[in-house]
């Protein structure tokens, strides 16, 4: 009889594996090489590039702000979407309920999906 | 493939040995490493005038470069080696020597041409006279222009220089 | 109209700036005083039946010690409309080294002035971007005067740019992995 948390699923235990080969592939390659590399930095050689000229302005330039507002509806979607797909394999065996409670979500965040297109947040 | 069921140590080059039974290749750590890196030798462009034509040529269909491992890549960052192709002028020599700063080691030079090798037939106010005055420098390729051969003959020579490194590029040399 | 009718009749139009007209094969070559200069290139630009369009070239010579004037600035012209052509040089002497710059009329001189001032020092009053372009910025000197030196090692009037890369170069040789 299993007690709660007592569940250890033996059968993904090869994709821990795969995942920490990999990740030790990269890491090991990395810390091999840096024992072994040679180690000469000098000023000129920290220097950014700029096709061979000294580098000129600020590096750091203002980013479009469209960057972030389509970020933050993409997170709000997604987020609608993880919902639907469990919703997707089990409402017809909970029937018309689940049915009017998915609708009434998709309402809700449909009139937000144009409040969204009204002040023009999917213009680029 | 060896097909032999051998188990015994076959000496195939210097210093490299198989065991075709085992299909396994047996070396010293220099070779495999000296032979990553000779085949696949990432110049960063430097074509300043009509030495860039003639890589360009051997980089396209006839005469290929990638065959040799060769991808031309746009930053010092990311390449082995620099081809210096064409006059250097005193204007031009801050900004090569600033991007030969900037390749990460191991690096080499090929120096392409007269002008690059030694000035070539100008001997003026303005002119460089070669590359090595400001940058120091593994194959010397003369020709004006040298042929696509030559080149390659350039890079090759600079492949069998690479190939008698031994623990050239280290932290404990 | 053939080069010679062109080169009579500026003659006639500019008396006293014209110094004289030289011809070799079928080209000629008309030498002027360069007070007036701007009045004759407008002129040659206007007028219905001379109309150079297409300043070709614009070059600057150097005659140290073989003229009276060491400097020459020389203009090809060129009309598409009536298919004919004229060179005019103007004279530049050595102590006032200046001359007016022709960019109002073809917009095509401006780098040719460019090109002149840095390799002659002849500077173009009126010119709107008066620098060096082939040389580097704090290059001193003009190279393709007579009295320039030629070869490459100009030893202590070397350009301070090159000295500082041989002093980079100096500094980072125990970098190298040889």
């Amino acid at each position: 009889m299993q007690t709660p948390g007592s569940y250890i699923p033996y059968e993904y235990l090869p994709i821990l594996v795969i995942m920490m080969i990999s990740v030790m592939f990269s890491v090991v390659v990395i810390l091999v090489g840096s024992i072994f590399r040679l180690a000469r930095p000098y000023k000129e050689k920290l220097l950014i590039y700029e096709s061979g000229n000294p580098p000129v302005g600020e590096t750091r330039e203002r980013f479009s702000i469209k960057f972030y507002i389509i970020a933050m509806l993409f997170v709000v979607f997604d987020v609608e979407a993880v919902f639907l797909y469990p919703w997707a394999l089990v409402f017809d065996s909970i029937g018309l309920y689940a049915v009017i409670e998915m609708m009434l979500f998709i309402v809700m965040l449909l009139i937000g999906y144009v409040y969204a297109w009204k002040k023009e947040a999917f213009n680029w | 493939m060896i097909v032999d069921g051998t188990t015994a140590l076959i000496e195939v080059e210097e210093g490299i040995r198989i065991i075709p039974g085992a299909n396994t290749i047996v070396c010293a750590l220099d070779k495999i490493v000296n032979w990553g890196r000779k085949s696949s030798i990432w110049p960063m462009t430097f074509g300043l005038a009509c030495c860039a034509i003639e890589m360009m040529a051997t980089g396209a269909s006839h005469y290929d470069l990638d065959r040799f491992g060769v991808v031309f890549r746009g930053s010092p960052r990311q390449s082995d080696a620099i081809i210096i192709a064409g006059t250097l002028t005193k204007k031009m020599a801050p900004v090569v020597r600033m991007v030969y700063d900037q390749m990460p080691e191991p690096r080499y030079v090929i120096a392409m041409g007269s002008c690059a090798c030694s000035g070539g037939i100008y001997n003026t106010y303005s002119t460089v006279q070669g590359v090595d005055t400001v940058l120091p420098v593994d194959v010397y390729i003369p020709g004006c222009p040298p042929r696509p051969e030559a080149l390659l003959d350039g890079l090759i020579m600079l492949q069998e220089l690479i190939n008698k490194e031994h623990f050239k590029w280290s932290r404990w040399r | 109209m053939t080069p010679r009718a062109i080169a009579e009749l500026i003659q006639s139009k500019f008396k006293p700036e014209v110094a004289e007209i030289t011809e070799f094969g079928d080209q000629v070559s008309v030498l002027v005083n360069k007070t007036r200069i701007l009045e004759i290139m407008s002129f040659l630009r206007n007028s219905s039946e001379l109309y150079f369009d297409y300043l070709t070239d614009l070059c600057g010579v150097d005659y140290q010690g073989r003229k009276n004037e060491r400097f020459e600035v020389v203009y090809h012209l060129r009309s598409i409309l009536h298919n004919h052509c004229i060179r005019i040089k103007a004279a530049i002497p050595e102590k006032d080294c200046k001359i007016d710059s022709v960019v109002r009329i073809w917009a095509g001189a401006n780098w040719h002035e460019r090109e002149c001032f840095d390799m002659y020092g002849i500077s173009f009053t009126g010119h709107p971007d008066l620098r060096r372009i082939l040389m580097p910025d704090d290059w001193e000197g003009h190279p393709l005067r007579k009295d320039y030196p030629l070869k490459s090692d100009l030893g202590e009037a070397e350009w301070k740019g090159f000295k500082e890369v041989l002093e980079t170069v100096e500094r980072n040789k125990k970098y190298e992995v040889r």
